[in-house]
């Protein structure tokens, strides 16, 4: 038997819910543990990216702490995957891009309803956030997009398949969404 | 015997007056367009029907048959276009499709479907623009105008009344309301005007009704924009 690929996985600037749609190829994940195995994931709690086949990512890039562990999955990983639209385009997070950070921090540490001693977090263990949220396009090369809001479990299992195959990687019509 | 022009190796009838794209929607071919619909004047500025007629490339909203055109609808270069242009209309905006009401419906998304198109390739704008929700029932996102004058070009041509007008150029371009402080309030469009449901992406809405069909139940995730767009624009074909 071939050797198991090896996949990572994280979330940038994303609310996990691609990691969930993930989750949604339900018992087929039975199968694809014999082709995979996972190293850094929420599934393992691994904290870092060791060398990989495939680095899915979710979300986009939104402080200096994402931009890090985004070289670290294209340092270590084959093929690097967007996952998701705020990868692909930094979705709902970018939508902080029209407003000037400062605005965005005031608005919730500062003048929000009900702050109790306000003031705006500077431990030096918080990464700094980024002026914008950007796709990680912007940031390193990606080798392949899974759009959606999130992507269905059937385009995970469909593109999983295809790398596992050794086929090159392709969605049919009825898998792309955007939304 | 009537004309013909041959479109990927198809021989096709024409009439005199009629553009590349009036005959190829005649005969059901589909040539990916956002800004021309066959009710209105041609516009020609998306580019998305940009076809090889002879050796060269032209918008086929607007370039004219003429007897002898060998024209390529079909190539990988020509799709390899059409997508960098939609990804670049993608960027110029902010088209966060999980937003939008218009999602599922929106006739950018669904080229981009067409195209197979998965990401936007070029670094984003994120062009800081303005919503306007000052109209009872109608609504302008400026974030997703595409500029491609259709809601002009309905106001003007079928509401006679001159509601929309694109001003500025280049970065600066934008779409304007003609009303004496600028809001859509303050003009004369109405519900029912031509103009407030011709928008093929999610710029112009009309409200309290974005969530009626259930997302994934909507137009083009169900059917590709090709046939969508041969179904209505073959039946209403010819101004």
């Amino acid at each position: 038997m071939a050797a198991k690929l090896r996949v990572a996985t994280t979330s940038l600037a994303g609310c996990f819910g691609c990691h969930m749609s993930f989750l949604d190829i339900d018992e087929r994940m039975i199968e694809l543990a014999q082709h995979v195995e996972f190293d850094r994931s929420p599934i393992t709690d691994i904290e870092h990216c060791g060398p990989c086949d495939i680095g899915l990512i979710e979300g986009g890039v939104c402080n200096s702490e994402n931009v890090h562990t985004l070289r670290e999955f294209r340092k270590n990983c084959k093929v690097l995957v967007a996952v998701g639209a705020c990868a692909i385009n930094g979705g709902l997070p970018a939508m902080r891009n029209h407003f000037k950070l400062e605005d965005c921090l005031n608005e919730s540490y500062i003048d929000g309803m009900g702050l109790e001693n306000a003031q705006i977090p500077s431990d030096p263990e918080l990464p700094l956030l980024l002026d914008n949220v950007h796709p990680i396009h912007e940031i390193v090369k990606v080798d392949y997009y899974m759009p959606g809001c999130p992507p269905s479990g059937d385009v995970f299992w469909s593109f999983l398949s295809d790398i596992i195959a050794g086929r090159e990687p392709s969605l049919p019509y009825e898998l792309v969404h955007f939304d | 015997m009537s004309k013909t022009i041959t479109i990927d190796g198809k021989e096709i009838p024409y009439e005199d007056g009629q553009t590349i794209m009036d005959a190829a929607i005649a005969a059901d071919i589909y040539i990916p367009h956002l800004c021309h619909d066959p009710d209105y004047e041609p516009h020609g500025s998306c580019k998305l029907c940009t076809v090889n007629v002879n050796g060269r490339n032209c918008s086929a909203c607007t370039f004219p048959a003429l007897e002898g055109q060998n024209i390529i609808n079909q190539s990988a270069d020509l799709e390899q276009d059409r997508k960098r242009i939609t990804q670049m209309l993608f960027v110029e905006g902010n088209h966060f499709c999980p937003s939008c009401e218009k999602t599922g419906d929106c006739q950018l998304q669904g080229v981009a479907y067409y195209l197979d198109m998965h990401d936007n390739h070029f670094p984003h704008f994120f062009a800081n623009r303005e919503m306007d929700a000052s109209h009872p029932d109608i609504l302008i996102d400026h974030n997703r105008c595409i500029f491609c004058n259709l809601c002009v070009r309905a106001s003007q041509e079928k509401d006679h009344k001159n509601v929309f007008a694109i001003s500025g150029r280049g970065m600066n371009k934008h779409l304007i309301v003609n009303s004496i402080t600028g809001k859509l309030k303050d003009s004369n469009i109405h519900i029912n005007d031509h103009a407030a449901h011709i928008c093929p992406t999610g710029a112009i809405l009309i409200k309290r009704t974005g969530y009626k069909v259930p997302i994934g139940e909507r137009t083009y995730d169900k059917q590709k924009i090709d046939a969508v767009a041969l179904a209505k624009e073959n039946k209403h074909h010819g101004r």
